[in-house]
């Protein structure tokens, strides 16, 4: 209880306000299984990052520096091929737990609607008005429980996942992929594959972090991936309209969760920060390298 | 024999004239018969007259140099068998003036006196016979462990020189004696005291050593070949068969030789890591379009972080030595030949699987229409995706902080 205390201290909303008295009521935003597949994802991506760049950046000091480290390319690529595959399950596995609760169980919501990941009208609006509230034209928009950047960064790893996955797998297993891709799709895939991701590796250790992280509301890390919970101040003021809706509805006390154990925060915090560091630490050596070439 | 005998006794015989003379009669009479022996033949000095001063090892002439000879050792050297003044010919009598003449060894050895001259050794101030063959009266066969001219000691000898920065400054040469005392002939002559492992003179000869700028020289760019292929001689006829033989083989200067790819000291084992690591840039130094593709590729990216050297080199597909154009069905990267050459690595290559471009260039449009698009596509993808939403998020960011320090500043909070 105290840690908790301490945690919002040190971390204060600045969207919630002020006069707003604490209710000590905590809800549910992510289930075990989806912020296990977020840690899966980070670990494996950190994984694939860390032994793709020195491919892609094979010429820098550091390349070499890392991969001699860790015994040369041999060591690298078993770590790159091993971080894949694990993460292709991962992967797999979530495709099968949407087609099962989105088409094999109809459950609601999954493909349309407010808690769906498939962008809407609605994210359009909100786009442009955020966009308004940042040059000061207007105020800020309420967002539903996935915000528009919320979605793009969902899809933008779900397309990479595709792209990225598809073109490693068609380098790793060349010659059983050249059965039905022309030969010159042998040089796109590794065109298309190191692009990609860059990409990625820019976007998530740049725009990710600080959309979702590291920007003021939420410094140092959003601990709800997590803990899986948050409070009801920070529920109220992040997902507004998400809010409202379920106390609209009367289902809000059914996401009603428990204050995460101490060593959980605690615990999240250790990972989250590491994971962060590392990312940073890529970050900059990705971006010497890019612009050393 | 009866002199080398003679000679080989000589630091006893003195002794037992003058110390040991009623030790007994049979000493005597030995010492006796020799100087007999020396006094029959008139004009020559013998060994061990002058050993009678020059055996005392702390014998300095008036510079301070020591003048002492080793009897024994000189006795078995090559020259043991002559006198003192064979080569002291100046020496007629004793007492002897203090100074005397320089020993010339082109009295016998006149054709390497001539082959010297015409040398870049040609300064006999700085280049003495000795400066290669050591102590003057401890000269041994060239085939004799003892002596300094032989196959394992030669980089020593020459290196004493030409392992010397001071030295290699001053006549503008590199100091090639590390480079070659660990390059694989070197190892194979040190390690393994292999004789025919090649040395110094292997190369550049012994005493007609000429520049590398010399037609003439051995070492000479359009000799190296043929030089190389004095050991090396199924390697220089496949040199031949290929691109960079038949060149040279016309003149082109330009194609290189053994030693442009292989270097000329420094020679390591084209199998070990360091060359292959090393290598690509060595072909990329004149093929700059095709390294330059080579880079872009997957082959390029792993073989350049190291440790892992099995990655395909330029020669792994074209070959190291008989280099053919691609037209030519004996090279092995000709349109017939990939699905072997491929598959040497790639388990499974078929013939679609070669159709993969090594050199492919995504920047050229014309070159590879459908790889130029891919890779424009991604290119776009990544700048139009990244240039949003750094915008964005800056925006974002400056306005969180700002209302952030508003809102503290209301507060009252120092520091917003």
């Amino acid at each position: 209880m105290p840690e908790l205390e301490e945690a919002a201290v040190q971390t204060p909303e600045i969207d919630t306000k002020e006069n707003e008295e604490k209710t000590g009521r905590y809800f549910v935003r992510f289930t075990r299984a989806q912020r296990t597949m977020h840690a899966v994802l980070f670990s494996t991506f950190l994984g694939l990052a860390a032994t793709g760049l020195p491919l892609r950046f094979s010429e820098s000091i550091w390349a070499r520096r890392l991969a001699s480290e860790v015994g040369g390319f041999g060591a690298i690529l078993f770590f790159h091929k091993l971080c894949a595959i694990i993460l292709t399950i991962a992967f797999l596995l979530h495709v099968k737990d949407i087609f099962n609760r989105g088409i094999m169980n109809r459950e609601k919501g999954v493909f349309w609607g407010p808690t769906s990941m498939v962008a809407n009208w609605k994210d359009v609006k909100d786009l442009f008005a955020h966009f308004r509230w940042f040059v000061g034209l207007g105020t800020k928009p309420k967002f539903e429980r996935y915000a528009y950047w919320e979605k793009f960064d969902y899809w933008a790893v779900f397309w990479g996942m595709i792209v990225i996955g598809f073109s490693g797998y068609a380098m790793w297993f060349a010659p059983f992929f050249a059965h039905f891709l022309p030969g010159w799709a042998l040089n796109a895939v590794l065109v298309i594959h190191s692009e990609e991701g860059l990409l990625a590796i820019l976007f998530i250790f740049s725009i990710h972090f600080v959309n979702t992280h590291l920007r003021p509301g939420s410094f140092p890390m959003d601990m709800v991936i997590f803990t899986g919970v948050e409070s009801e101040e920070e529920f109220k003021s992040k997902r507004t309209v998400e809010y409202e809706r379920l106390a609209s509805q009367g289902k809000l006390e059914a996401r009603l969760g428990t204050k995460p154990a101490s060593w959980l925060v605690n615990f999240g915090r250790v990972v989250g920060t590491i994971a962060i560091a590392i990312g940073l630490i890529l970050l900059v050596l990705t971006l010497t390298a890019y612009f050393g070439e | 024999m009866g002199r080398a005998g003679i000679v080989k006794g000589s630091s006893i015989a003195p002794l037992a004239q003058y110390r040991c003379r009623d030790t007994g009669r049979f000493i005597f009479l030995i010492a006796g018969f020799s100087l007999l022996f020396i006094f029959l033949i008139p004009g020559s000095l013998f060994g061990q007259d002058c050993l009678t001063c020059h055996a005392d090892k702390g014998l300095q002439d008036a510079a301070g140099h020591n003048i002492s000879v080793d009897g024994d050792t000189f006795g078995q050297s090559i020259h043991g068998s002559l006198n003192c003044s064979d080569c002291h010919a100046d020496i007629k009598e004793y007492p002897h003036p203090d100074k005397i003449a320089k020993v010339k060894c082109a009295t016998c050895h006149a054709g390497e006196e001539k082959e010297l001259s015409g040398s870049v050794h040609s300064n006999s101030a700085d280049h003495p016979c000795t400066s290669c063959h050591g102590d003057a009266h401890a000269i041994f066969l060239k085939d004799d462990k003892r002596s300094v001219v032989y196959p394992l000691n030669v980089p020593k000898t020459c290196g004493a020189c030409h392992g010397n920065d001071g030295m290699a400054q001053k006549h503008g040469l590199p100091t090639v004696f590390p480079s070659y005392i660990d390059s694989i002939h070197g190892s194979a002559l040190t390690k393994e005291g292999l004789l025919v492992a090649a040395n110094c003179k292997s190369c550049h000869g012994s005493h007609h050593i000429l520049s590398r700028k010399d037609a003439q020289s051995p070492t000479f760019k359009a000799n190296i070949p043929q030089m190389c292929g004095n050991c090396h001689a199924g390697i220089t006829a496949h040199y031949f068969e290929g691109v960079h033989g038949k060149a040279v083989a016309q003149g082109k200067m330009d194609a290189p030789v053994c030693s442009d790819c292989h270097t000329a000291h420094a020679i390591e084992q084209p199998t070990a890591a360091g060359f292959r690591m090393q290598s690509t840039p060595i072909c990329g130094s004149c093929h700059k379009d095709k390294f330059s593709t080579y880079r872009d590729t997957f082959h390029s990216q792993l073989g350049a972080l190291g440790g892992y050297v099995e990655t395909a080199r330029c020669w792994d597909c074209h070959q190291a030595h008989d280099v053919r154009p691609t037209a030519d069905p004996h090279s092995p990267v000709n349109q017939a030949n990939l699905v072997t050459t491929c598959g040497k690595c790639h388990a499974g290559a078929n013939v679609s699987f070669v159709q993969y471009q090594p050199h492919a260039n995504a920047r050229v449009r014309k070159l590879n229409p459908a790889l130029y698009f891919v890779r424009l596509f991604m290119n776009l993808l990544l700048i139009g995706v990244l240039t949003f939403f750094v915008i964005h998020t800056a925006l974002w960011l400056f306005r969180s902080r700002y209302d952030q320090a508003a809102k503290k500043a209301a507060e009252g909070e120092p520091n917003a």
